[in-house]
């Protein structure tokens, strides 16, 4: 197995699946010309020309919603959003006509669109450039939400994306488009709605996605430490959702931790917990403990922004909490 | 829409009346009887409304007929078009049963949309009606991507985006308009920009809502060619659209008309007394009824008589009286049908 970046993973798939079908078409703003924002489309407009990989002017809604018209006409349009903070800008796009457009035309369109950029917060990008928007998208029906956290996921949920028959949010993350890691061959895919053990343990379940899955799992080395052994899921996908993953392993360790960086009102972690409280009460020797970010926007001093992420450590006094150490 | 076979004999026959070609009066009474159709139909789907029949809202096309239909007359088979939510006219004109269309706005499984879309939602794919769409503008990027993707595919199909002169204040207008003029550069971009300026967007004139009243004008900002006609005259909509479509077809560039027309109803069913219009300004257009007009025309080129005119408007009436029966008579979606078409 080849190791690649979680950027590599990405390109290579992209090129893949261009190779393989010319209804694949890439739109987003400098994606081109430019080589991308993160360099995952670089080269590409060589490879396939202007006429495949459109570099769009600065117009989300505009973009987003030309690449729902293509993909109903029979493209598959993977569009850039540079990050997921300028999606905003194309919202009612992306609710009112990719998710829907399907269910009140009564089944006549399909819209096979993937949207793909960094979610999630930087360094140092203060309040408009930092938002986790998961659970805004998770929201909604008729959309999928995927959040890879390693470069075999990023290759294989964007092939299952690709393919795929419906809207998908595709949430990357800039801190990983570095991360190297082991990707599979062979048309790699992996089906949505099925989350991952990523480390087996008995005494609590930590749910985790995207980097926080990375946090959680540092989080776990230090808990094996000290002879707490934590069980880490890792969810790849929001909607749907593999609940059957989460609550198998809570039924297993009575206790849950569920981490997401996003705020904590209304967010995925919420969710979740109530999810688990629904489907599995019983099992439950604590309550569900979240870790979310500080609810305020991000602010730009650093000293600030690390206050408002969440940490290992945070994951590690949860943790202690469900177990009621200290 | 069914023609005598006296009216077709005398289609050939050449116009004598305001400048209009032959071409335009070829099965121009197949496109007079649509027109009374789509009337009667709104006619009907407003007193279904007020049975309570059809729930939600109702948004009628009355007085603006000649507009869809000069277009969808030039319009090819395999072209296709989007619209917004004062959808009815352009389904049934384009040749969906009108059983089906009412059966949707009743809320039916044997709807166009099996009951899932409504009354803003009409879609007709198999006959390249792609919708029916309910947010002011939303609807326009999809018809400019449709029109890059039917270029890409390599075909020479064109899009119709009808939209409202209100749609036109809204940035999902502007973003793809700026789009489809870069795109027709390279000749990526075979739509037709079709503003149906009704002169009221809801309850506000365009005179109070657009800086600039040309609204054609505007799309010189984005490098579309453009212009401003009449469209209350089904001839000259329709020499006008043959030229339009022909010539996006060929070229591939996005071209935009402004036709100036108007609606005789209120904005919906809830717009009742309509106090941002006088009623005197309502009369007058209703003088120009682009049915009349149509009917006075084509009776002008013999080529339409008495008795076809009572024909025409008794097989409307039935038309209509059986698409409403078939409506009513319709099983409402089964209940398994609510998460149904979510995903493919």
């Amino acid at each position: 197995m080849p190791e690649l970046t979680y950027r590599e993973a990405l390109r290579t798939t992209l090129i893949e699946e261009m190779d393989r079908d010319r209804a694949v078409v890439l739109l987003g703003e400098d994606i081109g010309l430019y080589q991308g924002t993160f360099r995952v489309t670089a080269d590409l407009l060589d490879r396939y020309g202007p006429t495949r990989v459109i570099d769009t002017p600065i117009s989300e809604l505009g973009f987003v919603g030309a690449a729902v018209g293509m993909a109903m006409l029979g493209l598959r349009p993977v569009v850039e959003v540079m990050t997921w903070n300028f999606a905003l800008l194309a919202l009612d796009q992306i609710v009112n006509n990719a998710a829907k457009v399907r269910y009140f035309s009564g089944g006549q369109v399909n819209v096979p669109l993937v949207m793909r950029g960094p979610n999630g917060a930087g360094v140092q990008l203060s309040a408009q450039h930092s938002q986790s928007l998961e659970a805004l998208f998770g929201h909604f029906p008729g959309l999928y939400v995927v959040a890879p956290a390693t470069p075999a996921e990023a290759t294989g949920l964007l092939r299952t994306a690709i393919r795929g028959t419906d809207p998908v949010i595709f949430l990357e993350n800039a801190a990983l488009y570095g991360l190297k890691g082991e990707v599979p061959g062979g048309a790699f895919a992996l089906p949505f709605g099925q989350a991952d053990v990523a480390r087996a343990g008995r005494d609590v379940t930590i749910v985790a996605y995207s980097r926080m899955l990375h946090v959680a799992l540092t989080a776990a080395d230090r808990l094996a430490a000290e002879g707490i052994q934590a069980e880490v899921i890792n969810l790849r996908s929001l909607r749907p959702l593999d609940m059957r993953t989460v609550i198998g392993s809570v039924a297993r360790t009575h206790r849950a931790v569920v981490v997401q960086e996003q705020w904590r009102p209304y967010g995925a972690a919420a969710e979740i917990a109530a999810s688990i409280y629904e489907q599995a009460f019983d099992e439950l020797d604590a309550p569900v403990e979240r870790v979310t970010g500080a609810d305020a926007p991000m602010p730009y001093a650093r000293n600030l922004e690390l206050l408002a992420v969440p940490h290992e450590d945070d994951i590690v006094r949860a943790v202690k909490k469900t177990l009621y150490a200290s | 829409m069914a023609e005598t076979s006296r009216a077709q004999s005398r289609a050939t026959q050449p116009a004598v009346k305001d400048g209009a070609a032959p071409a335009e009066l070829r099965d121009a009474v197949r496109w007079y009887a649509g027109m009374v159709l789509a009337r009667r139909f709104e006619d009907e789907a407003e007193r279904a409304f007020r049975r309570g029949k059809i729930g939600g809202y109702l948004h009628v096309y009355t007085g603006q007929e000649a507009v869809a239909a000069g277009w969808l007359a030039e319009l090819r088979s395999d072209d296709i078009f989007f619209t917004a939510y004062r959808d009815h006219a352009h389904a049934l004109l384009r040749g969906s049963p009108p059983g089906a269309v009412m059966a949707e706005l009743f809320g039916k499984a044997t709807g166009l949309a099996k009951g899932k879309g409504g009354s803003m939602h009409l879609f007709d794919v198999s006959r390249g009606f792609y919708g029916g769409y309910g947010i002011v503008g939303g609807h326009i990027p999809l018809a400019t991507g449709a029109a890059y993707a039917l270029r890409y595919s390599g075909t020479d199909r064109v899009c119709l985006c009808f939209l409202g002169d209100g749609a036109m204040n809204s940035g999902a207008f502007h973003e793809p308009a700026n789009m489809a003029g870069l795109w027709g550069r390279d000749g990526l971009c075979p739509v037709v920009y079709i503003v149906e300026n009704n002169q009221y967007g809801m309850g506000t004139s365009v005179s109070r809502a657009s800086a600039v009243a040309d609204l054609a004008s505007r799309f010189a900002a984005y490098a579309i060619d453009h212009e401003r006609a009449d469209g209350m005259d089904f001839l000259a909509v329709r020499a006008l659209a043959r030229r339009a479509i022909e010539r996006v077809r060929s070229t591939g560039r996005p071209y935009a008309v402004e036709m100036l027309t108007y609606r005789f109803a209120g904005h919906g069913a809830a717009d009742l007394f309509q106090p941002y219009r006088p009623k005197d300004e309502v009369s007058q257009a209703r003088g120009r009824d682009p049915i009349l007009t149509l009917e006075r025309q084509l009776r002008t080129a013999a080529l339409l008589s008495d008795a076809d005119v009572a024909r025409i408007h008794e097989e409307a009436e039935r038309a209509i009286a059986e698409a409403v029966r078939f409506a009513e008579e319709s099983p409402e979606p089964p209940a398994a049908d609510l998460d149904v078409d979510i995903h493919a």
